[in-house]
């Protein structure tokens, strides 16, 4: 027999979820996605994601190398997803170089300066691409349409720093939801499921979308009451104003199927470390989405409004944590 | 919809290898070790000397004060030695070392007691008398268990038949064998508690024990037993994890389960308590189950309490061949919340649940990451605690913030360690903490 045993406490038994293959069922949930982008998009969609991940997996390195970290927080994966998710909300045509930048940014002011994985208090994604909005705020909102040309870059893409390229390429349209708020005009439903319209790369097909927020429910990667609770709110609050005046408002299909909320809803409210984990918090996390993206597309000036829905949110998320603490068994209050 | 109580999780069960395992008697070995410090409580005092020969049920230590019971040799055989051993949990106390009697045939007089003539301090009396302490692993004196003081009362008698530890099968084969023991124990208790009603609570995975004590029960009718099936879900054998099932009650945070008028008693326990009283035979062995993957023959063995862990394991056959070159992982009790060991020399105890030999496989180990925040540990946590927070804090060796997170309610069941994905070790930590600040409060 033998005598070597290993000591250690218990529990001896560990469920088979590790935060590693949590990040990668995201990732995997994202190649469709990015199949998609790139169907619509071609090889600017793929160059885009490849630049954006590469930013933020060189700035983590960096980042863990300058603070003596272990090298593993390279080897969980959600440095990847950050980057392929930021890619995602930048139009086709967006230069290269800024999408390095925002990957940059991404990392360094949404993750690392908060202390990394798990301190930071916005998604890097969003807060990435809110630093790209303000830096670069006309390349951010020119969108081409989707033409099928797999190989042809959109001239901008290869814009060098202070070139403004613009003009080289400028087949440029407006999304579902500026001609929606600024022309008054909807776009096909089917359209909008298949993703044959303008916008970011990532918010066209919402079919897939739906698709890959379904998947990670069941696998319990996330937590669907998240997605669950900004549809719901979504539809239900803006199926209200399109009832009152279904000439100036928009249906709420179409403004579920519109613009980045499925992405948001899916990839990007979802993450755990911004949002809240107490059952009712999550609740009013969900709520609180879906009536600002409700709000601001309706009532702002903005057409698109989940990314700032979702950062705002995000701020509230340690206090929704600490006022909706459960009570423990056995005590009469919280606390 | 089975009844069970809110959060909890659901580890892979494991017990395919044992649980339609009859239980067999372990032969008689040459040597015995009993530790005098098996149960909670002062540690009993030895009544015998070196090369004394003694048979096998005799009284071979006292209890030494309210809390403590008393001790008798397994076997027929003499004193070897009085000294100190090492014990299962890892310490060096003092043990009565015997060696058996090889020529022995281990039999032993039977004579029942007559239980319905006793008083309730003398019935209390006598369970000390007996050895008997909770055979579900924290082995508590039943004697005091079972003595309601004057203030209190016991409404709600709960049989806990859940065995919600993975691979454990020890008390589902108590229930599918011994039905009657079981029925037989209840009605003792009946007698000296009066409880207005007495449930048995199961989890639905032993549906053969459900029936078998179904059929048991109608031959007490006067009981008012009812038999529970409930979800299966780890910790579903909590005391408190029972009483929110089965009665949709709350203990409050600071009190025990007796000052809202429940009791509850480990099933295993209960017909140990049928047998002392019908045979006279006192605690000297108890069934274990042996399982694990490493294992060669799993089973459900009476044990002698004292037999090494060695030849229990030998007896099943030692570890598969596969295991050799790599090291396997031994615990006492289930995996959620049992003990390794480091040693094969350590004895059974009268808390021995289960002797159990993992690979390493089964033990996954996993790289640790930072907290997430995902929520699985307050998903999981059936005190409804906050471990994420509560970890947060032991790692920065904030322990006495922790009591305000309530530190002191979390029972330890390791549900939170179970799900959290990050691999943080956080169970364990809440035990160091909670360590450390008992110490800081006596300094
Ligand atoms: S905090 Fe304590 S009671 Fe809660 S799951 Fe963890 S070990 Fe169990
Ligand atoms: S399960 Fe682990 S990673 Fe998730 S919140 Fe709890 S401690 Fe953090």
């Amino acid at each position: 027999m033998k005598k070597e045993l290993t000591l250690s406490t218990s529990p001896f038994l560990h469920d088979s979820a590790s935060t590693k293959w949590i990040m990668f069922q995201v990732i995997y949930a994202l190649l469709p996605v990015i199949a998609a982008a790139t169907f619509f998009f071609g090889l600017s969609a793929l160059l885009l994601i490849a630049v954006s991940v590469m930013a933020c997996l060189i700035t983590e390195r960096m980042f863990t190398k300058t603070r003596q970290q272990e090298a593993s927080s390279l080897k969980d994966g959600s440095a990847v997803i950050t980057g392929i998710l930021l890619a995602l909300t930048l139009p086709p045509g967006f230069p290269l170089w800024m999408a390095f930048i925002g990957g940059v940014a991404a990392i360094g002011m949404g993750k690392m300066i908060w202390g990394g994985l798990g301190q930071n208090i916005f998604n890097p994604a969003l807060l990435g691409r809110a630093f790209l909005q303000s830096a670069f705020p006309t390349a951010i909102t020119t969108w081409s349409v989707p033409d099928g040309r797999y190989f042809g870059l959109r001239g901008t893409n290869l814009a060098l720093p202070f070139f403004q390229g613009e003009s080289l390429d400028a087949v440029t349209t407006a999304t579902p939801l500026a001609l929606m708020k600024f022309q008054q005009e909807g776009t096909e439903w089917l359209s909008l499921l298949v993703g044959n319209t303008s916008g970011s790369l990532g918010e066209t097909s919402a079919a897939l979308l739906m698709l890959a927020g379904v998947y990670l429910g069941i696998r319990r990667v996330f937590d669907w009451r998240i997605p669950l609770s900004i549809i719901l709110t979504v539809f239900l609050l803006s199926g209200v104003f399109y009832l009152i005046n279904p000439e100036r408002f928009p249906s709420p299909d179409f403004m579920l199927l519109s613009g980045g909320l499925l992405l948001g809803a899916v990839f990007m409210a979802t993450d755990p470390v911004t949002s809240p984990y107490t059952s009712k918090g999550i609740w009013y996390f969900g709520f609180g989405i879906g009536f600002l993206v409700v709000l601001i597309r309706l009532f702002g000036g903005l057409p698109e409004g989940v990314m700032y829905a979702v950062l705002l949110m995000n701020s509230v998320t340690p206090l929704l944590n600490k006022f909706t603490r459960r009570r423990v068994y056995g005590h009469l209050k919280n606390g | 919809m089975l009844l069970t109580f809110s959060n909890g999780v659901h580890p892979q069960e494991f017990k395919g290898w044992t649980h339609e395992k009859a239980i067999e008697r372990l032969p008689f070995f040459e040597d015995y070790v009993i530790p005098l410090s098996q149960h909670i409580g002062a540690p009993a005092k030895s009544l015998v000397r070196k090369g004394q020969k003694v048979s096998r049920g005799e009284l071979i230590a006292e209890p030494t004060a309210y809390l403590s019971v008393a001790y008798h040799s397994p076997v027929d055989g003499f004193v070897t030695a009085i000294e100190l051993a090492e014990h299962p949990g890892g310490k060096m106390v003092p043990s009565i070392k015997i060696k058996a009697d090889r020529f022995s045939a281990q039999r032993m007089s039977k004579k029942t007691i007559n239980w319905k003539s006793l008083s309730s301090k003398e019935f209390s009396q006598q369970l000390q008398q007996s050895g008997m302490v909770g055979l579900g692993g924290a082995a508590f004196p039943s004697h005091v268990k079972f003595a309601v003081p004057d203030d209190k009362k016991c409404d709600y008698l709960i049989i806990n038949g859940c065995e919600c530890e993975p691979f454990l099968t020890a008390d589902h084969r108590v229930m599918a064998e011994y039905p009657e023991e079981v029925m037989k124990g209840i009605e003792i208790l009946h007698h000296f508690l009066k409880p207005k009603k007495t449930y048995i609570g199961i989890e639905a995975n032993k549906a053969d024990a459900i029936n078998k004590l179904t059929q048991a029960a109608k031959q007490y009718p006067a009981l008012s037993v009812e038999i529970v099936t409930l979800e299966v879900k780890y910790p579903q054998g909590a005391e408190k994890m029972l009483i929110s099932a089965i009665l949709k009650k709350e203990v409050p945070s600071g009190t025990i389960p007796l000052d809202g008028g429940y009791l509850v008693s480990n099933v295993g326990t209960v017909a140990a308590v049928a047998e002392y009283f019908e045979s006279a035979k006192p605690l000297i062995e108890r069934i274990v189950t042996i399982s694990g993957s490493n294992i060669k023959r799993p089973a459900n063995l009476l044990v002698p309490i004292g037999t090494s862990l060695k030849q229990v394991l030998e007896a099943c056959g030692g570890f598969k061949s596969s295991a050799s070159g790599e090291s396997t992982r031994i615990l006492l009790g289930g995996p959620m919340m049992g003990m390794a060991q480091k040693s094969l020399d350590v004895p059974i105890v009268k808390g021995t649940s289960g002797i159990l030999a993992l690979s390493p496989a089964e033990v996954r180990n996993f790289d640790t990451y930072k907290c997430i925040r995902c929520g699985r540990c307050l998903d999981a946590c059936p005190m409804f605690l906050n471990p994420s927070t509560l970890g947060l804090l032991a790692k920065k060796g904030m322990y006495e913030e922790m009591l305000e997170e309530n530190l002191l309610d979390c029972m330890e069941c390791a549900s939170c360690s179970y799900v959290c994905p990050s691999g943080i070790p956080l169970v364990q930590s809440f035990r160091v903490a909670k360590a450390i600040n008992r110490e800081r409060k006596v300094a």
